[in-house]
């Protein structure tokens, strides 16, 4: 709240809010928006052979959106998030009720290795899982043949996109767990007073009681989530080489876009991909948000 | 009633405790066992990666040679790149950071014109997907001649709305109103209440930031293979990725995978290294901008 001596002063003065702005206004308008209006112009034109850069209006979006390699991609991502965020939310929510419950000691050794895969690039998360998964020399092959079992084939076109869920998911529980865990935090404690006199055990208290009261927390992970789902790159890429016949270059909308504009030189119908997948996280987002809002209404 | 009393916080709940030991157990196992295999991995010849088991150390230890033939490489080029990830690092984050403070500042204790209008659009591009941003921005800086060169990865690091929004929330809590009225009606100058008091008193706020953005320009790797293709600039993560690239493709690369490992390993330190030893402003940043 400003207090009342602001008004008084000097006009001059109604200057500095503006420059201590400043930098993050210049630095925000040239890298995040010029960018992006930029982009928009390019979508709306196209390069030729002849005739140099012409304006073609929507026709990179018509391209775009009626490529199956485009769309294969997208079903990828929508694929992984509708599986892959619930089981990392739903782990992370688990592993946050255990260490805010009194059940257990040691909560902060557990809370700091849980958290510790965020910390890893996920580019080395990538490329250790994917030496874990190798068929050459991974120890996971090595057991199987041990054991005289089939070995189980992780970089296969029907795993990918499961291997590819397990290294987003063990990088990223124990960030949403950490969040998760500071919202339980602010559930006041005489609640569980209560809810222990009531004869009622720790799982009934978590779920009926504290559960219900994190839901906005839990709404936030979810959005983050999703937004990261639909820009997945670093973990296909790393694996590619790998695996490079069942991670083609449009196996994500994000990969399709890189490989169309360094492999195929394709600037302006890339600048449309990007824009659609946006498009379509900023959809999946609103209605997400739409949906958590009814769902957590004063009604239930 | 008394059934309940006797079970109260320090009660038994044997059957609970265990379930709880027992996930907790399990889900430790699987978050260190990429860890652990990394350590291990790196105590082998690339010969010993195929034949020896790999979840067990070889017969003999090999780190320090492999981190020798890891350094001498193309001519040292990996310690060349853990330079250039520690200086995009720590530009990214120190300049993520002021830039974040004086903003977060001015939205926090001024009342001007289009305040709330900045502080809505701070918050939608929290939103925004921000690699959908890199490729526009990588042709936009082609124009300019910008591309291979530091400023392509330092610049684009600096923004950080999240950032903002974490320093808002934090100057909104640490700093006083009181305490800057008194300056200014001691005759204290603008910068200097900046400089004396906020940055003073949001210091734990800071530190936040500046590890966030740190972390996260560590750890970036679309940004940096779309700027540069000069060897001499990349950072750890384009570096090793391009190293995998070539083991994988056989054909003599083979002998790089256990420098690929030891480099992981030597990547991953720094960043592990200052989660650890500064876990408390992590989790306290996270924390701030979950509950409110």
């Amino acid at each position: 709240m400003p207090s009342p001596h602001r008004q008084r002063r000097s006009r001059l003065s109604g200057l500095v809010p503006y420059l201590f702005l400043a930098p993050f206004f210049v630095l925000f308008m040239t890298m995040l928006v010029l960018p992006m209006f930029y982009a928009f112009y390019l979508s709306l034109y196209q390069e030729r052979m002849v005739g140099g850069t012409i304006f073609v209006g929507i026709r990179n979006y018509r391209t775009a959106l009626g490529d199956p390699a485009f769309w294969e991609g997208v079903r990828n991502v929508a694929m992984f998030g509708i599986i892959q965020v619930p089981i990392m939310l739903g782990l992370a929510l688990v592993l946050a009720l255990i260490l805010d419950s009194t059940l257990i000691k040691a909560r902060s050794f557990f809370r700091t290795a849980f958290y510790l895969p965020y910390a890893v690039p996920t580019v080395i998360a990538a490329l250790v899982w994917g030496y874990l998964y190798g068929p050459n020399f991974g120890p996971f092959t090595q057991l199987a043949e041990m054991i005289g079992v089939a070995r189980p084939r992780f970089l296969s076109e029907s795993w990918i996109l499961w291997s590819i869920a397990n290294i987003v998911t063990w990088t990223f529980v124990g960030y949403n767990m950490v969040i998760l865990f500071a919202a339980l935090q602010a559930v006041p404690r005489d609640l569980e007073e209560a809810a222990s006199l009531d004869g009622a055990g720790p799982f009934q208290f978590a779920w009926h009681v504290k559960l219900p009261l994190i839901m906005p927390a839990l709404y936030l992970c979810a959005i983050f989530s999703i937004i990261g789902t639909f820009q997945l790159f670093n973990e296909p890429m790393i694996l590619r080489p790998m695996a490079s016949s069942v991670i083609g270059r449009n196996f994500t909308p994000n990969l399709y876009a890189y490989s169309l504009t360094f492999t195929s030189a394709q600037i302006n119908l890339a600048a449309a991909v990007s824009f659609i997948t946006a498009t379509i996280v900023g959809i999946v987002s609103f209605v997400f948000i739409r949906f958590a809002a009814r769902g957590s209404g004063p009604t239930t | 009633m008394t059934i309940g009393m006797t079970r109260g916080r320090s009660g038994h709940f044997v059957k609970e405790k265990t379930i709880a030991y027992a996930v907790l157990g399990l889900f430790l196992i699987y978050t260190l066992l990429p860890l652990y295999y990394l350590v291990i991995s790196s105590t082998k010849t690339n010969t010993q990666l195929f034949s020896t088991f790999g979840l067990w150390f070889a017969d003999d230890l090999n780190l320090v040679r492999n981190i020798e033939a890891l350094f001498e490489r193309q001519n040292g080029v990996f310690g060349r790149w853990l330079a250039n990830s520690a200086l995009y690092s720590v530009a990214g984050g120190v300049g993520a950071a002021a830039v974040a403070t004086a903003a977060g500042y001015a939205l926090s204790k001024f009342n001007f014109r289009g305040r709330n209008l900045t502080f809505a659009i701070i918050l939608g591009t929290v939103m925004v997907p921000n690699t959908a941003l890199v490729i526009p921005l990588f042709l936009l800086f082609a124009n300019f001649g910008l591309t291979d060169t530091i400023w392509a990865i330092i610049l684009p690091s600096t923004v950080f709305p999240l950032g903002v929004y974490l320093m808002k929330i934090y100057i909104d809590q640490a700093v006083p109103d009181e305490l800057i009225d008194a300056a200014r009606i001691d005759g204290a100058s603008e910068v200097s209440i900046f400089f004396g008091i906020v940055v003073r008193l949001a210091m734990p706020g800071i530190v936040t930031v500046m590890l966030l953005a740190f972390t996260s320009t560590w750890n970036n790797y679309f940004l940096p293979l779309v700027m540069v293709t000069d060897p001499r600039l990349m950072p750890v993560t384009v570096g090793l990725a391009q190293w995998n690239e070539l083991a994988s493709a056989g054909s003599g690369g083979q002998a790089l995978f256990s420098l690929v490992i030891t480099g992981a390993l030597i990547g991953v330190l720094p960043v592990v290294a200052m989660f650890l030893l500064l876990q408390r402003f992590w989790q306290g940043g996270l924390a701030s901008g979950a509950v409110k």
